[in-house]
């Protein structure tokens, strides 16, 4: 059974990491220390943004904000250039769709923005929380980590799938999923 | 200002490769857990072999330093296997929920507002957990390579054969 194979995943993954491999030589070269990809530390920093205009001296007293400091760095661009590069990516070859539930999930659980919402914002919670946990995510930890052969990657990515296999067969249930 | 830009740039490549790649989508992050679709795989671990090469051979050439995070295994653990929960029911990692809002997938901003919140959670308990269950098991920066003590171009040959076979039973799998 000869199956056509779709290269994009491969093509677009090994582009990214010249990409990669670039911007660690150039942030070395210009700004005198090396920036390797990573997302979920800008969510600490947005969040406190967002706290500090509620209560500043609540966010200036915590040890973790103070710690990751609530400041506009490399990776906070970097995930603003994310949702830039993809928008115009999906414009221009006319894969943008605006969708209030995905394919999968409205299978199983129907079409209710409602029930997508809440389960999306604790998924969320969780997530994040986890990956603050272990100091990454598949970005920083799954990316990065592995690129450098770092045993925290191979760990935290393996821990990361492993759970996300078990725990999605429990959530799904086996239902069909349609191929590209 | 420098940094900033550099890192827009950076993020603009980043995203439209996500994009194009198609693992912005939550039928892809899921359908790799449900173990159906393996696009996330087939693109993380094509950039990982580039990326491994490229990156080790900047630093053997000593133009580049590397940033090793950790080897804590209580928080790589517990933390871990939260985020593999919350990654099945949200659907998104915290990279691919910004790129699937700007692709039009708009219910990803409810993954994002619950990350805002697990990241607000996470430094309020952060005082708490720091000499505890962050603490224990802490191995530091240790690399495969510098555990086997062994040189990266040992493992960097390797690994990367490892990495195509898994793409062969992928494909031998119509996963």
């Amino acid at each position: 059974m000869a199956r056509r194979i779709v290269w994009r995943p491969y093509i677009a993954g090994a582009l990214l990491g010249v990409v990669a491999t670039i911007s660690v030589l150039v942030t070395t070269q210009i700004l005198d220390k090396p920036q390797y990809l990573g997302a979920s530390t800008t969510f600490v920093r947005a969040a406190g943004m967002i706290e500090r205009l509620i209560v500043p001296n609540h966010v200036a007293q915590n040890p973790y904000f103070t710690k990751e400091k609530v400041i506009v760095d490399w990776q906070f661009m970097l995930l603003i250039g994310v949702f830039v590069g993809a928008c115009l990516a999906s414009l221009a070859d006319r894969s943008f769709k605006a969708e209030s539930t995905p394919p999968i999930w409205r299978e199983r659980f129907g079409s209710r923005v409602a029930v997508r919402a809440v389960g999306a914002f604790f998924g969320g919670i969780l997530a994040m929380f986890g990956a603050r946990m272990a100091d990454g995510c598949p970005s920083g930890h799954g990316l990065s980590g592995l690129m450098q052969l770092s045993v925290s990657g191979f760990l935290a990515l393996a821990l990361f799938f492993a759970t996300g296999v078990l725990l999605a067969h429990l959530i799904y249930r086996g239902k069909e999923v349609r191929h590209e | 200002m420098n940094e900033q830009w550099l890192g827009l740039i950076t993020g603009i490549l980043f995203g439209a490769l996500l994009q194009q790649g198609r693992v912005l989508r939550f039928e892809k992050q899921v359908g790799a857990m449900l173990l159906k679709d393996m696009t996330i795989l087939k693109f993380m671990l094509s950039a990982i072999i580039v990326g491994m090469i490229g990156i080790n051979l900047l630093a053997s050439l000593g133009l580049v330093a590397l940033k090793i995070k950790a080897t804590q295994l209580g928080a790589i653990l517990a933390g871990g296997i939260l985020f593999g929960a919350g990654w099945s029911l949200a659907g998104y990692c915290p990279g691919t929920s910004i790129g699937a809002v700007a692709e039009g997938r708009w219910h990803a901003v409810w993954a994002i507002l619950g990350m805002l919140a697990g990241a607000a959670l996470f430094a309020e308990t952060y005082p708490f957990l720091k000499g505890s269950l962050l603490a224990w098991g802490n191995f530091r920066t240790i690399t495969l390579p510098g555990v086997l003590g062994i040189s990266p171009w040992a493992v960097i040959p390797l690994l990367t054969v490892v990495y195509i076979l898994i793409f062969v039973w992928f494909e031998k799998k119509g996963m």
